[in-house]
C-alpha cells in the first residue's frame, strides 16, 4: 500500500496505517530535525510533535505535494524553530576543506597507491547484496551532521537536489559539495567493512 | 587557439564522481573525467563502488523502530482520537 492509500484509511481513524506511515519515515524524520536541534532527545520530540501536527492537519493536506514532502516540511519547520529556542548553530560540513579521499592513498604524483577494488568483486557471493546494504545503512547512520541529513534525504528518500535545497534551506551547490563529501565517506565506510568480510 | 585542458590525476578525478554520477558536472570536466576514466582502472573501481553505495542507499529502507517509541506513538495517536 502507497502512502497515499495509507492516508486515506488514516482519515478514516485507522490506528495501523498510522503505525505503518510512522514506521515508514520516523527515523527520517528524527535524522532531519538532528540536523537542526542541539540532541537527539530533543530530535525525537520534534518528530513526534510531527505526528501530532499530522493528525490535526491532515484533514487540511490537499495532496498537491507528497505526503513525504509535506511530512519533512512540517517537521522541517518544528526543528527549526527548536533550534532556535535551543540557540544551537546549524552545523557546517566539518570536512569542507579535506579531501574525500585520504590522501595517504595516493602517490605524490596524485595517483592510486592503494587503489579500491570494486565492491563486485571484493563481496562474498554468499554474503550478496545483504552485506552491502546492512553496510551502508551503518555507515548512513555514522555520519555527521550536515551530511547524515543530506545523504539521507537525496539518496535513501531520494529527493532531488533541489527539494533537499529548498527543504533545509541551502544553496544547490552547497547540497552537491555536502552530498559528494557524505557519499564519499559511507563509500569509505562500506569499503572497510567489505574488506573486513573477505577474511 | 584554446589551451587543451591538462589532464586529471586521480586524487582531482575521485572529487568530481559525485557530481558525474548526478550529471551535474560541466560539459568540459565530464569530458577530462571520461578521459581519465577510459585510461584508469582503479578511478573505474571508485566509480563503480560509489555507484553501488548510491544504489544500496536506495534500497536501505527506514530503520527499524525500537518498539516502545511506536507504542508511544500510537498511544498519542489514541488519545487524539479519544479527544476528538
Amino acid at each position: 500500500m502507497d502512502d497515499a492509500e495509507l492516508l486515506q484509511n488514516l482519515l478514516g481513524g485507522d490506528e495501523s496505517s498510522f503505525t505503518e506511515l510512522v514506521r515508514r519515515h520516523h527515523s527520517t524524520l528524527v535524522k532531519v530535525a538532528r540536523y537542526y536541534v542541539a540532541s537527539a532527545p530533543s530530535a525525537e520530540d520534534v518528530a513526534q510533535d510531527t505526528w501530532i501536527a499530522v493528525m490535526r492537519g491532515i484533514e487540511k493536506f490537499e495532496g498537491r505535494s507528497s505526503f513525504k514532502t509535506w511530512l519533512l516540511r512540517i517537521c522541517v519547520n518544528r526543528a527549526r524553530t527548536t533550534g532556535v529556542k535551543e540557540h544551537r548553530s546549524i552545523p557546517v560540513d566539518p570536512n569542507e576543506s579535506g579531501p574525500s579521499v585520504s590522501a595517504h592513498r595516493f602517490d605524490q604524483g596524485g595517483f592510486w597507491s592503494d587503489p579500491p577494488v570494486p565492491f563486485t568483486d571484493a563481496i562474498d557471493s554468499r554474503l550478496d547484496d545483504t552485506a552491502l546494504l546492512s553496510a551502508v545503512r551503518h555507515a548512513i547512520d555514522a555520519l555527521g551532521e550536515p551530511q547524515q541529513s543530506v545523504v539521507t534525504l537525496r539518496d535513501v528518500e531520494g529527493l532531488t537536489t533541489q527539494e533537499v535545497a529548498a527543504l533545509l534551506e541551502l544553496s544547490e551547490a552547497n547540497v552537491r559539495v555536502i552530498l559528494h563529501r557524505g557519499r564519499a565517506r559511507v563509500r569509505e565506510i562500506v569499503e572497510e567493512v567489505v574488506k573486513g568480510s573477505r577474511l | 587557439m584554446k589551451l587543451l585542458p591538462s589532464p586529471l590525476v586521480c586524487r582531482e578525478a575521485v572529487e568530481l564522481v559525485s557530481d558525474y554520477l548526478d550529471g551535474t558536472l560541466s560539459r568540459r570536466q565530464r569530458r577530462r573525467l571520461d578521459k581519465h576514466l577510459a585510461q584508469c582502472d582503479a578511478c573505474a573501481a571508485y566509480l563503480d563502488q560509489m555507484r553501488a553505495t548510491i544504489a544500496a542507499s536506495g534500497h536501505v529502507g527506514p530503520d527499524d523502530l525500537p518498539s516502545d517509541v511506536v507504542e508511544g506513538l500510537v498511544n498519542l495517536f489514541r488519545q487524539y482520537r479519544s479527544d476528538d
